[in-house]
């Protein structure tokens, strides 16, 4: 609790230690009422003095002027009919002020928790002087320094490893528990911890540069960008407080005149009190404060789950989005290209893998990458020789006093080897060994392993189409289509044609919001154009963190399905507060309007209101089992 | 020119109040107030004097909310 609020609350048991005195005590007649003046001075002063610099100042319709207002027109009403009743005034203006202190220190905490949440900032980095460590702040460390980073410690700036061996949690930073071990000569990124091995960094970028400091610039920034919800509410508020004023005016003069003038007796007491009910329920604060914190609370808990979204409004377009624009490389798949069936080998699959990666031992070429990795042991060169690469053929080599011809089947075609064709998607591989054909190897990108799940994933949350485009042969792009249960494909695209494909899709579709995902490498054209762009496996990578809406810190694309229900989840409490808060008012106005809500009922949807909007929006943060 | 400036007021409405008095000070184009970060985001107009500006847009902040800060 700060300074402030232990004093609010200090005032608060005070004066009701003080109610409940004098509610047991005898105490009648001029003692009684100073007492219940004192307590009322020691819970209200500060509104009551706030009131009457608002209305120096030419505010008049505010929260403060309302209770005020109130507050002094319970009490004179007790005074006039001298029943003896101060309690009710004081009893307002303790609840009111009860609620208060709960809403700032509900936020306050709330505030605190999602800044904890992205508690990734380092505090210092260790720089080595004169073979000592010493702490330095991050900032005053420049590009090319070497830093330090103990076991258990944050990596402070993004860099390369020098020197030293680790297990890396990059928890924090994408909400992903599996750890990731990392050797002298890998890229690391700023925030993740170490947690094995000391390593000696060499920084590639300023601290203000880092991955670190570009994703809390982007959460920090990101509840700043309002939402339509935020505006109507705030847009509301400024019509809703002088409404009900005016209202309660009116409540307190037209009707006793109404019945005068009919010959009745006035009864200004009661239409006044029932006036004074108006304004203690009229105060906006549940929703003022409820909406933008549901909103805080999704991007606080979406960023722990290693989803960023740069605003409000993003949170809120997510949560319409009824069509899904895929890119299939690097989003769906892999990415990297892998050995991934071996048909028809006359000799042993290994042998045959190990012939093909020595033959193109030489080339620098995914394809020759790919082989490699399926060897998976390190190359001896020194049996290959006489290397003689084909262009858009392949590669004729010597290897171990053999000749191998590794291509398509032009190759295959040249060295006047047999061939068999493959039907599967990829790129196909023929190997012939001195003439002879000895089978042939299928690379292609493999499909991430829970793309599918993603797929099905996103259906139940409400997705009514997912697209899939490519720049791949419509062969490939269709048979992935297929084995993920996309609705609709487009193959052969060049980049341009990515955008001119969306913006048709824009133009057709019916309702709800597109949203267009990619690695954010060369799609950043399409992310900007679509109605919310989503990167993937951003970590590190800012030219995705530029031009995306939201920013997926690793590349599961169960993450996509898990952002839109976060945003569900969001919007749908932000629906529920605005509904009840509007709603129990309006109830309550109508009652208090017909004499049949006390102050005490008044009070309940002012302050009662307004805690369980508060708690309700918390619930955003438990986004974990979405 | 944009300046994020660090903030301290205790209720959501208030913040909004701030944010509507902000806007009307000369000089500056928008305002946003965030009030769960307590941040207030200011663009100014080309080539006024931030210092005096932030000034009067304190001024007229405090007079919608006598308890607010804007750290300048």
């Amino acid at each position: 609790m700060t300074k402030k609020q232990k004093k609010m609350l200090a005032r608060i048991l005070v004066t009701a230690v003080m109610m409940i005195l004098l509610a047991i005590l005898p105490i009648l007649g001029i003692p009684q009422f100073i007492l219940y003046l004192v307590a009322y001075i020691i819970i209200g002063y500060d509104i009551l003095l706030k009131a009457f610099r608002g209305i120096l100042n030419g505010r008049v319709f505010d929260e403060n002027f309302l209770m005020a207002i109130a507050t002094v027109g319970a009490f004179a009403l007790a005074i006039y009919e001298q029943s003896g009743e101060y309690s009710e005034a004081i009893a307002v203006m303790l609840f009111y002020q009860i609620g208060e202190l709960f809403q700032s220190y509900a936020v306050g905490k709330s505030r605190r928790s999602i800044s904890d949440l992205m508690d990734i900032r380092p505090d210092y980095a260790n720089i080595e002087i004169d073979g000592k460590l010493t702490q330095v702040s991050p900032d005053e460390v420049g590009i090319g320094s070497i830093i330090v980073v103990q076991p258990g410690e944050k990596i402070p700036i993004d860099g390369i490893i020098e020197e030293g061996t680790s297990t890396l949690n990059t928890s924090a930073l994408t909400g992903e528990s599996l750890p990731r071990d990392v050797k002298s000569g890998d890229e690391v990124i700023s925030g993740c911890i170490s947690m094995t091995g000391l390593l000696k960094i060499r920084t590639t970028k300023e601290f203000g540069e880092s991955t670190v400091s570009k994703i809390l610039d982007l959460v920090e920034n990101a509840s700043s960008r309002k939402s339509k919800s935020e505006d109507f509410i705030s847009k509301f508020a400024r019509i809703y407080t002088p409404a009900v004023c005016g209202s309660a005016l009116a409540l307190a003069i037209i009707p006793p005149i109404v019945r005068l003038v009919m010959g009745l007796p006035a009864e200004f007491g009661d239409w006044i009190y029932r006036a004074l009910t108006f304004l203690v329920i009229s105060c906006p604060c549940a929703l003022v404060v409820s909406i933008p914190l549901s909103f805080f609370a999704g991007i606080g808990g979406a960023s722990k789950e290693g989803i960023l979204i740069k605003g409000s409004n993003y949170l809120e377009t997510l949560s319409e989005t009824k069509y899904v624009v895929f890119d299939k490389t690097g989003t769906l798949t892999e990415g990297s290209f892998e050995v991934n069936a071996i048909h028809h080998g006359t000799i042993d699959n290994s042998k045959l893998i190990e012939l093909a990666a020595l033959a193109e031992s030489a080339s620098s070429h995914p394809i020759s990458k790919s082989l490699q990795h399926a060897y998976g042991k390190e190359l001896d060169r020194s049996r290959v020789s006489d290397i003689s690469e084909i262009s858009g053929e392949g590669v004729i080599a010597n290897v171990d006093g053999h000749s191998v011809a590794v291509g398509n089947k032009k190759l295959m075609q040249r060295v006047g080897s047999e061939y068999i064709s493959c039907h599967s998607v990829g790129t196909i591989i023929h190997v012939a060994v001195d003439g002879s054909y000895c089978g042939h190897i299928v690379i292609s990108d493999v499909i991430k392993s829970n793309s599918k799940e993603a797929i099905r994933s996103l259906k139940q949350s409400g997705i009514e189409r997912t697209i899939m485009l490519s720049g791949d042969s419509k062969a490939v792009a269709e048979s992935v289509a297929d084995e993920l249960g996309i609705d609709e494909v487009h193959g052969e695209l060049m980049p341009d044609d990515k955008v001119t494909k969306v913006e048709e899709l824009l133009k057709s579709k019916q309702s709800g919001k597109l949203a267009f995902v990619g690695d954010g490498i060369n799609d950043a054209p399409v992310l900007s154009r679509a109605d919310i762009g989503i990167a993937m496996g951003a970590m590190g990578s800012d030219a995705a963190i530029e031009a995306a809406d939201v920013v997926l810190m690793d590349d599961d694309p169960m993450k996509i399905a898990k952002a839109i229900r976060i945003s569900k989840k969001c919007l749908r409490i932000v629906k529920e507060n605005i509904v009840f808060a509007i709603g129990v008012k309006l109830i309550c106005l109508v009652l208090g309007a017909l004499g049949m809500a006390s102050m005490w009922l008044a009070i309940f949807a002012d302050v009662g209101v307004m805690i369980l909007a508060v708690l309700n929006a918390i619930r955003v943060l438990f986004v974990r089992k979405l | 020119m944009k300046k994020t400036y660090n903030i301290e007021v205790d209720c959501a409405n208030c913040a909004n109040l701030m944010e509507g008095a902000a806007k009307k000070t000369e000089g500056v184009i928008n305002v946003v107030v965030n009030f769960m970060t307590q941040k207030m985001i200011v663009e100014f107009e080309e080539g006024v004097n931030e210092a005096k500006v932030m000034k009067s847009v304190l001024k007229a902040c405090r007079k919608v909310e006598p308890d607010c800060e804007i750290e300048i």
